[in-house]
C-alpha cells in the first residue's frame, strides 16, 4: 500500500449517467467537498449534483467581444479619420456605417477567441498528464464509463473508509489513484 | 410519443425515423465510429479516390504555379471582364461553406437532434470549402505575396487599408468566418480526441491524438465550461454565418453595375449559399455513408430533413430570381432592363436558362417523399444543385461586367484551360481534405452521439 501523500485520490466507477449522478450526491451529502466526477459526454444534471456555480466563459466571452468591437471600430476611425484622412468629395472621414461590417467581424473574432481560450484556460488545459490517467480502467471515462473521484487533499478524506464508502455506493470497481 | 400509438405505417411513425438506428450503447457508438479511424484497414477505394483527387491537386498546383511565373494572363480575363473564374468560384466555394456552420451552430441552438450525426463532417467542408475560396482571391490579386497588404498592420508607408471598401470587408468576413469555423470544429473534436487517444494501440497515435486532445480528462467541471463556450460560439458563429455572405455580396451590391445594385443581395445569396451547402453536405454524406456503413447514423430522416432544407433555400432563391427579374423590370432604369433582356437572349442567355432549369425546376422534384427517399435521386439532384448555384455566380459576374453602361465597353469572356485547371484543381484539393478528414479524424461526433444515445434511451422510459 502507497504512503498516503502518494495517493491522489480514490475512484469510483459506474456504468450509467444515472448512477453517477446518484453517487455524487451521495458523496457530497457524505461531507466530501474536493471531488470530481468524469464522464465521456455531458451529463445532464451533473453540474448541479456537483454544486457547480455559473462559470467565467460568457463573462471572459462579454470582454472579448466588447474588445473586439471597440478595438475595431476605434481602429478604423483612428485610420481613416486621425493618421490618414482622405478627403473624397467632401465627405465625412468618420464615416460609421461603412466601418460596421468589420466592427461586427472583430467583435465576433475577439468573443469567440476568448471563449475557447478562456475554456481552456479556466479548465487548464492543455495538460497532458494528470493523475487520474493513473488509473488503468480511466480509459473507458472517454466511452462508456462514468467515474468519481474523492481526492485526498478532503478533509475527510481516509483510504480504506473512503474506499468502502464508494463501494457501499455500488461502484462497479473501486480504485486508488497514484499521484506519480 | 406517449399519447395513443399510431399504426406502424402511418406516416406519423415515417415521419418520426430514429435519427439513430436501434440498440445502440455508449460503448458501441464509439467502437462504430473510432474504428473506421483506429482499425478498419484503409481500403482499396480509398486509395483509388484519394489518389485521383491528389493528382487533381496536384493539377491546381501546376496551374497555381504557372499562374505565378506568367501573372493573370493565363486566365481569360481582361477588360471589362476583369473578375471571371476567380470570383465565380470563390463565391461558390464560400458559399458551399455556409451549410456546415448552419448545421453545427444554427440547428444546435434550435436543438435539432438530427444535426448530431451529420455535424462533424459538415464542419470540416466549411473548413475546406472555405481553404478552396481563400485561393481564389488570394491569386486573384496577381501578385499573392502582396496579399498582406490587405491586412492593417504599420508599414512604413504609413498607409492603411481602405476600410470603406468591400473588398476589405471581406477579408475580414472571409478570416473571421474560417478562424471561428476552425474554432468551432476543434473545440467539437476534442472529447473525440481524447477518445481516440485512449483507444489507439500505437504509440505513436497515442501521443499525437493525446496532444491533440490537450489531455482531455472527461471532468465534470471542464464540461460545464465546455459547454457554456460550445454554446456561446454557435451563438457567434450563427449571425457570423449570415454575415459573411451578405458581406460577400457586397462586393457586388455596393457597385453600381447593372444587376448588381440591388438589396436583394445579401438575403438572397445567404439563402443561395445555404442551398448549395445542403446540397454539398448531401454530396458528401451520401457515399460516406454507404463506404463505411453509417447507415445507422446518417439514416433517411438526416437525408429527408437536408433534402427538405433544400428545397425551401431553393424557393427563396426562385424568390430572389423573380424579384431580381421584376424590380429591374418595375425599376424602369433602361440598363437594369437591358441586362434583364440580355440575360434572356444575349450571348450569355443558355446559362441563365440552364440555371433555372438546375436550381429551380429540378429541385421541385423534392416535394415528393418518394423522390427524398430515393438515394440515388437525391444524390444526383445535389449535384445538379452545386452546378446550378455555380452558374448563378457565373451569371451574375459575367452577364453584368460583359453588358455595362456604354456599348463600347462590352465584351466577351471565355474561360481558358487554366481558369478550367485551376477551378478543377480546387475541387481536387476538396476532396482531398475530405479523403484525408475521413481517415485520421471521427468524421460523425462520438461525444454527441453518446448524448444521443443518452437521450434516446430516456425517451423509451
Amino acid at each position: 500500500m502507497l504512503h498516503r501523500s502518494h495517493i491522489y485520490g480514490v475512484m469510483g466507477e459506474f456504468e450509467t449517467p444515472e448512477q453517477l449522478i446518484h453517487a455524487v450526491e451521495k458523496v457530497r451529502e457524505a461531507g466530501y467537498r474536493r471531488l470530481d466526477a468524469y464522464a465521456p459526454f455531458p451529463v445532464e444534471g451533473l453540474s448541479e449534483a456537483l454544486g457547480l456555480k455559473r462559470n467565467l466563459v460568457p463573462f471572459i466571452t462579454l470582454l472579448g467581444g466588447l474588445a473586439g468591437g471597440l478595438g475595431g471600430f476605434g481602429f478604423q476611425y483612428w485610420a481613416m479619420a486621425i493618421t490618414y484622412p482622405m478627403n473624397i468629395g467632401g465627405r465625412p472621414l468618420n464615416s460609421w456605417p461603412a466601418f460596421i461590417p468589420v466592427t461586427f467581424e472583430l467583435t465576433v473574432l475577439g468573443a469567440a477567441l476568448s471563449a475557447v481560450f478562456g475554456m481552456l484556460a479556466l479548465n487548464k488545459l492543455p495538460q497532458p498528464h494528470h493523475p487520474v490517467f493513473n488509473v488503468h480502467r480511466f480509459t473507458h471515462a472517454s466511452s462508456d464509463r462514468f467515474f468519481v473521484c474523492i481526492e485526498a487533499r478532503d478533509p475527510k478524506f481516509h483510504l480504506a473508509d473512503t474506499a468502502r464508502f464508494l463501494q457501499s455506493l455500488h461502484a462497479h470497481h473501486v480504485s486508488e489513484v497514484s499521484d506519480d | 410519443m406517449s399519447a395513443g400509438q399510431p399504426p406502424i405505417d402511418s406516416p406519423e411513425i415515417r415521419r418520426l425515423t430514429p435519427v439513430i438506428g436501434p440498440g445502440y450503447t455508449y460503448g458501441s457508438v464509439t467502437d462504430k465510429i473510432s474504428a473506421i479511424v483506429l482499425t478498419r484497414p484503409t481500403s482499396l477505394g480509398w486509395f483509388i479516390g484519394f489518389s485521383i483527387a491528389f493528382s487533381l491537386m496536384g493539377l491546381m498546383t501546376v496551374a497555381i504555379g504557372w499562374l505565378i511565373i506568367k501573372g493573370v494572363g493565363i486566365w481569360g480575363i481582361n477588360i471589362p471582364i476583369g473578375w471571371g473564374f476567380a470570383i465565380v468560384n470563390f463565391v461558390w466555394w464560400i458559399g458551399i461553406g455556409h451549410a456546415g456552420t448552419l448545421i453545427s451552430a444554427i440547428l444546435f441552438l434550435l436543438n435539432q437532434k438530427w444535426r448530431t450525426s451529420i455535424n462533424r463532417f459538415a464542419e470540416a467542408m466549411t473548413l475546406f470549402a472555405v481553404a478552396c475560396a481563400g485561393i481564389f482571391p488570394l491569386i486573384h490579386t496577381g501578385r499573392p505575396w502582396m496579399a498582406f497588404y490587405m491586412f492593417p498592420y504599420p508599414s512604413t508607408m504609413g498607409l492603411w487599408p481602405q476600410f470603406r471598401s468591400p473588398l476589405i470587408w471581406d477579408v475580414f468576413a472571409v478570416s473571421t468566418y474560417g478562424t471561428v469555423s476552425l474554432l468551432f470544429w476543434f473545440v467539437g473534436l476534442i472529447p473525440d480526441l481524447a477518445t481516440l487517444r485512449d483507444r489507439s494501440v500505437q504509440k505513436p497515435m497515442k501521443i499525437i491524438y493525446g496532444m491533440l486532445s490537450m489531455g482531455w480528462r472527461g471532468s465534470a467541471r471542464h464540461w460545464h465550461r465546455y459547454q457554456s463556450a460550445y454554446l456561446l460560439l454557435a451563438g457567434l458563429a450563427t449571425p457570423l454565418v449570415l454575415s459573411v455572405h451578405t458581406v460577400v455580396s457586397f462586393d457586388f451590391a455596393i457597385a453600381i453595375v447593372p444587376g448588381w445594385h440591388t438589396t436583394i443581395f445579401p438575403p438572397y445569396f445567404v439563402a443561395g449559399a445555404i442551398y448549395s451547402g445542403f446540397a454539398m453536405v448531401l454530396t458528401i454524406a451520401i457515399p460516406l455513408r454507404k463506404a463505411y456503413g453509417l447507415e445507422d447514423f446518417i439514416t433517411m430522416r438526416h437525408l429527408d430533413n437536408m433534402a427538405k432544407v433544400m428545397l425551401a433555400t431553393g424557393l427563396i432563391v426562385a424568390y430572389g430570381y423573380f424579384f431580381e427579374f421584376f424590380m429591374s423590370l418595375y425599376s424602369g432604369n433602361k440598363f437594369d432592363v437591358f441586362l434583364v433582356q440580355q440575360r434572356l437572349h444575349g450571348p450569355y442567355a443558355p446559362y441563365y436558362y440552364a440555371l433555372i432549369l438546375c436550381n429551380i425546376l429540378t429541385p421541385q422534384l423534392l416535394w415528393s417523399y418518394k423522390m427524398r427517399h430515393n438515394v440515388a435521386i437525391l444524390f444526383i439532384m445535389s449535384i445538379v444543385v452545386n452546378i446550378g448555384m455555380w452558374l448563378e455566380r457565373f451569371v451574375i459576374v459575367v452577364i453584368s461586367l460583359t453588358r455595362d453602361f456604354v456599348p463600347s465597353a462590352w465584351g466577351r469572356y471565355s474561360p481558358t484551360f487554366w481558369d478550367w485547371a485551376t477551378f478543377i484543381g480546387t475541387m481536387g484539393m476538396f476532396v482531398t481534405l475530405i479523403f484525408l478528414f475521413v481517415r485520421v479524424l471521427p468524421a460523425i461526433s462520438i461525444a454527441e452521439m453518446r448524448e444521443l444515445v443518452a437521450e434516446t434511451s430516456e425517451d423509451d422510459k
